[in-house]
């Protein structure tokens, strides 16, 4: 990784509506980086490319991404917490999985 | 850039031979006559099934009569139901040099790959002899495609190549985006940018109806990958893949084999109309490429994620990945790194990248892809109706 890397923010907010923020690099659990411009202590690790909760988000909230809606959570989450296919599902159709999950 | 005229007035950026079976009985017999040639510029494409289809039989009238395409070498076994003399017929229309062999006819396997490297050889000699004539940014047909999408790929790659698709039809070139089934979830931004309402209503219908064809399939456009890469659901892989599109207005929503009329953003409309009855719409990202060359595509820029490495007969393939750490895995197979996005680079100086790159390969640069040999063609059955009138406003 580059030395300009490390010093970007980790967290990616991709539209000012959006409730979820993108990881720009994998996130180590207990790394401390700033969400909404308060320090935050991230409580499990993440990968790049994958998202979590800007804010806590209720059971069947919709959650905005580019300002778009990409689905509902399924249950509710804590702020910071993962936001992926065991709490969001498509308003579409289910994401499907090797194992034959689905993200309903 | 130079390119090679055709009798219908195109240009193409390349000039090959292409082989093309008529049914996978004559696959195998094909793909010798391809690989014994030993030239990099004979390309092996062509349909597997046996019992007749006007999608297929009119693919094949584009896909070799392309542009890139300078003959042809039609293989049949003998007893398929494909339309041989029709497609033969077709392609002397069109001015190319043609030749058809039938396996059952020429006396089987070593005969026929015997006939058609004597074949091959007088059509290389003869596509040797002309020359490209200048050709301009107006004359240029580019589609885009992304495949192994992951969580940075509407980040970084496709709103890169939205960048680049902004420029090119600024100089007026003609660039298609795609898979209906794969933008699902934004057909309203997308009516929204359609130049009449007649078309945003074509567009949103197209996109109702690439939903109710995957329902009724049981699966979405959405592979393992893209969510171990981070992406939950359809809508937000569309929303991603949507940014290829840039922010041009929508001139028109054609389906596979239509031409661009004209410079601008195109729609292609890949999901088969009237009831499902052959299977998914594009089984893998090949089928999606060989739609937007049967469009007159000269080239596709492929956005990747997770790290696709296929390129196509016909068109060269541009792949840009979209992720820093697949490039670092991967970087023989990419032609730009669009992953230092996230790393601080700008977008617009990787669109720029990209823009570039499309006139070094529209010039005879070789992509990556092109130069490791990929030349993947998959064809299979569907059925559609044409577009309608609203589809394609007067500019």
């Amino acid at each position: 990784m580059s030395a300009t890397s490390t010093k970007l923010p980790p967290l990616l907010l991709l539209h000012p509506d959006d409730n979820i923020l993108v990881a720009r690099r994998d996130i180590a659990a207990g790394e401390n980086v700033e969400l909404d411009g308060e320090s935050f202590v991230i409580p499990a690790a993440v990968e790049l490319g994958h998202k979590l909760a800007r804010r806590p988000l209720a059971a069947n909230a919709r959650v905005l991404k580019y300002g778009a809606p990409i689905g509902s959570m399924k249950v509710a989450v804590a702020r910071g917490e993962h936001v992926h296919l065991h709490n969001l599902r498509s308003d579409y159709i289910p994401s499907t999985t090797r194992d034959g999950a689905d993200g309903s | 850039m130079k390119g090679y005229l055709r009798s219908d007035g195109r240009k193409g950026i390349r000039n090959v031979v292409a082989v093309a079976y008529l049914v996978e009985c004559a696959h195998h017999v094909s793909r010798l006559i391809v690989q014994k040639s030993g030239a990099d510029d004979v390309h092996l494409i062509g349909f597997p099934g046996c019992y007749p289809n006007k999608y297929s039989l009119e693919m094949m009238e584009r896909l070799c009569t392309h542009p890139n395409v300078g003959a042809v070498l039609l293989v049949s076994l003998g007893c398929e139901g494909f339309n041989r003399e029709h497609l033969r017929k077709f392609i002397r229309a069109s001015g190319r040099p043609v030749e058809l062999l039938v396996i059952q006819q020429s006396g089987g396997t070593t005969r026929t790959l015997n006939a058609g490297l004597d074949v091959v050889k007088k059509m290389r000699a003869e596509l040797a002899t002309q020359s490209p004539v200048p050709m301009a940014l107006n004359e240029l047909v580019v589609g885009t495609v992304c495949g192994g999408s992951d969580g940075t790929s509407g980040i970084t790659a496709n709103p890169a190549v939205g960048r680049c698709f902004d420029w090119l039809i600024e100089n007026h070139a003609a660039c298609i985006f795609e898979e209906t089934g794969e933008l699902i979830g934004c057909e309203r931004i997308m009516a929204s940018r359609a130049i009449t309402p007649e078309l945003g209503r074509e567009i949103e219908a197209c996109v109702d109806k690439a939903a109710n064809y995957y329902r009724i399939m049981g699966y979405g456009s959405f592979a393992p990958g893209n969510a171990e890469g981070g992406l939950t659901t359809l809508e937000e892989k569309s929303m991603g893949a949507y940014s290829k599109s840039g922010s041009s207005p929508i001139s028109g929503l054609i389906k596979p084999g239509d031409l661009p009329p004209r410079g601008g953003l195109y729609l292609l409309d890949v999901v088969p109309d009237g009831e499902p009855r052959f299977g998914f719409p594009n089984i893998s990202d090949n089928a999606e490429i060989v739609e937007l060359i049967a469009c007159g595509s000269h080239l596709i820029l492929f956005t990747t994620g997770r790290g696709s490495v296929v390129g196509s007969a016909i068109s060269p393939v541009i792949k840009i990945c979209a992720n820093p750490d697949t490039y670092e895995r991967m970087a023989d197979d990419m032609d730009v790194n669009a992953g230092r996005i996230l790393q601080g680079a700008g977008l617009d100086e990787v669109g720029r990248e990209i823009y570039e790159l499309v006139q070094k390969v529209a010039g005879g640069e070789l992509s990556k892809s092109e130069a490791l040999g990929h030349q993947e063609f998959i064809l299979t059955y569907k059925q559609f109706e044409p577009i309608g009138p609203a589809c394609l406003p007067a500019a």
